[in-house]
């Protein structure tokens, strides 16, 4: 547990964190690692990169995992979930009651809590509802009403229906074959659950797919949405701009973003999800594009850029081609 | 006595002789949160185009084993939000700022260097001439001795003459001397080199390549022999030619396999996506490692593997 270098107020830390506890919860594994310093800046909404395979490892990348739970004990915890299913997270999953992680944390901006006392609605897909479960906990100090809708492809990959159902005014489970809860998927019954409930606010995280089904019906509901994005990372921290994605900023411009540092979380109608995969013509900085005042200056240089600017068609092409969305995990899922 | 690891690069001393990679340390300020960039022995700037640019398609980046390739085409600001926004940045952090410039032709090239030339404060400028993740893969000025050559020369012609200018090369070239040779001909005061490797990865679950740009560049431990290789090659060709040696480096010891080849400074990339205060560290291991074997300079050991005898040094 020591600070790379003096931390400062805010911000990530990396730290050693030595494990707690590595437990099996239905599908998915958890585990709860020593890190004060990590705990205590901790909002709902952010994550750790954790460092994989041990000192001389072949796997490079950190794995991101949202944070699930954080606890005052032995001076502040952490504890992230995730699915062993590559090479890296089934490392993870072997390890052992005061092991040693390096951490990386915690990262990215946090779910914004309303200000008044709201109705809201949190969607989690998978066990992407594990970050969820302290946002409900904010949500609730701020006098909030917290419903669940927890949605997964079998009752033992819903995570954290048990706790959503103690916790929450109301949970609803669906799973795709029927195995809990409703059977389908959670934008099935979604309208109903915002009707119900009286929604102002919706909360969701979880695939992609289910992100962009849960911003349409919200769009159609008028309800505000935030979402937990899952594209894939390397570094975490802002610097190998793997994890991009468009976004509309407040100036209405699209740009490609770093989900790591601008996000995880978006406003949902701000992402451009049809779009995912591809760089759009209209982006900041998409081939063609060119700052309007320094075109104006250089003349000369318009046929040059002439050749480049063709190629939009075919980069547009490429996210249509791309089958790759239903390989595409939470952070660090892959490997 | 601790190892002196002091640096020169041009007409700037360096406190060590561990870089960053282009492309690896963002604009600086994200490696700040972790560590201290002004301790770094220099921060190499991600290659900053004219405009802003969006860089490719995602996917970008598919782990391999001991290596990683990517595929972000040059994402950035641009050259007026570099100048006005990171460059002071870095430099009000103390730190040494060598910036990496790209272009996709040779006047591109002259144009950024001269732009560069009217902002003060830039240690060095590193000529990305070898990325692989651009459109027209076949026009990589380094896989041409004339057209490396080319950019270089306008590169020189328009860069402050007290600001030393390396040329980034490309090991996927079937003679790298040549290419180095022609580099320095055209007045490159200094060779980085190596970028990444092109490489490519299919994943069989969905039968499709990995990467949305469909190549990617090999960066990471995998690749280390080969920089290793063309570092020896180049140094023992053009003695003299300072090298920022770089391909895998994650630890001291790399860093002084690097060195011992004939690099005088090394360059940290992808170990900084595993370990954020990974320069640091490297400096401390390199700074041990001298200490072990007796050294008191670290500009002693460059190249001292093309000596004879280095072996029996005690």
């Amino acid at each position: 547990m020591t600070p790379a270098r003096p931390p400062s107020e805010s911000g990530p830390l990396q730290v050693r964190a030595t494990v707690l506890t590595v437990r099996r919860v239905d599908a998915y594994h958890a585990i709860t690692a020593v890190a004060p310093g990590i705990a205590a800046r901790f909002r709902p909404g952010q994550f750790v990169a954790v460092a994989v395979g041990g000192p001389d490892t072949s796997m490079l990348l950190r794995r991101a995992f949202s944070i699930h739970d954080v606890r005052p004990d032995h001076g502040g915890t952490v504890e992230f979930v995730f699915a062993a299913r590559g090479r890296g997270t089934r490392w993870l999953a072997g390890r052992r009651t005061r092991d040693v992680l390096d951490l990386v944390g915690p990262l990215g901006r946090p779910f914004p809590v309303p200000r008044d006392p709201v109705n809201c609605l949190l969607v989690g897909g998978g066990y992407g509802s594990a970050p969820l479960f302290p946002l409900a906990a904010r949500l609730r100090e701020r006098s909030c009403t917290v419903d669940f809708l927890l949605g997964a492809a079998s009752g033992d990959r819903v995570f954290g229906a048990l706790t959503a159902r103690r916790t929450g005014r109301s949970a609803t489970i669906t799973t795709a074959d029927g195995s809990f809860g409703v059977r389908g998927v959670v934008t099935d019954v979604l309208g109903q659950v915002i009707h119900d409930a009286r929604t102002d606010v919706i909360y969701a995280c979880g695939p992609m797919p289910m992100l962009r089904q849960v911003t349409a019906l919200a769009r159609r509901y008028d309800i505000p949405v935030q979402v937990a994005v899952e594209e894939a990372m390397a570094c975490g921290i802002g610097v190998c701009m793997t994890c991009v994605l468009p976004v509309v900023g407040t100036d209405g411009v699209t740009r490609m973003v770093r989900s790591c540092v601008d996000g995880p979380v978006f406003r949902g109608e701000l992402v451009r999800w049809d779009d995912i995969g591809t760089i759009p013509f209209d982006a900041f900085g998409a081939p063609g594009w060119e700052p309007r005042p320094r075109r104006a200056a250089a003349p000369d240089g318009g046929g040059a850029r002439a050749g480049d600017g063709g190629e939009d068609g075919a980069r547009g092409g490429d996210g249509g081609a791309r089958g790759g969305d239903g390989a595409r995990g939470r952070p660090g899922h892959g490997a | 006595m601790a190892p002196d690891l002091r640096t020169r690069l041009g007409g700037t001393e360096l406190p060590n002789p561990i870089l960053t990679a282009s492309g690896c340390a963002g604009s600086g300020r994200e490696l700040a949160q972790f560590t201290d960039v002004s301790k770094i022995g220099a921060i190499v700037t991600k290659s900053v185009m004219l405009a802003p640019r969006a860089g490719r398609p995602t996917p970008r980046m598919a782990e391999t084993s001991s290596g990683m390739l990517n595929s972000i085409g040059l994402q950035g600001p641009g050259i007026d939000a570099f100048l006005q926004r990171d460059l002071p940045w870095l430099l009000s952090r103390g730190a040494r700022a060598v910036v990496s410039i790209a272009g996709s032709t040779v006047e591109e090239f002259g144009e950024r260097a001269a732009r560069l030339a009217g902002a003060a404060g830039v240690t060095a400028i590193e000529v990305n001439i070898s990325c692989p993740n651009v459109e027209h893969r076949g026009q990589v000025f380094a896989c041409d001795p004339v057209d490396a050559g080319a950019v270089i020369e306008a590169v020189r012609a328009r860069a402050r003459p007290e600001v030393p200018v390396f040329a980034k090369l490309s090991p996927d070239v079937t003679d790298i001397v040549a290419i180095a040779r022609s580099c320095v001909s055209a007045g490159a005061d200094g060779l980085s080199m190596i970028n990444t490797l092109l490489g490519m990865v299919i994943d069989t679950e969905t039968m499709r390549p990995a990467l949305a740009g469909l190549t990617g560049g090999l960066s990471g431990p995998a690749i280390r022999p080969v920089a290793v290789r063309c570092v020896w090659q180049v140094s023992q060709a053009l003695p003299g030619v300072p090298i920022i040696g770089m391909g895998g480096v994650m630890t001291g010891r790399d860093a002084l396999e690097l060195m011992l080849a004939g690099a005088s400074m090394v360059s940290v990339g992808t170990a900084i996506f595993h370990d954020p205060s990974a320069c640091a560290r490297i400096v401390r291991e390199l700074d041990e490692e001298l200490a072990r074997r007796g050294v008191e300079k670290a500009s002693e050991i460059v190249g001292l593997a093309h000596e004879a005898r280095a072996g029996r040094r005690s």
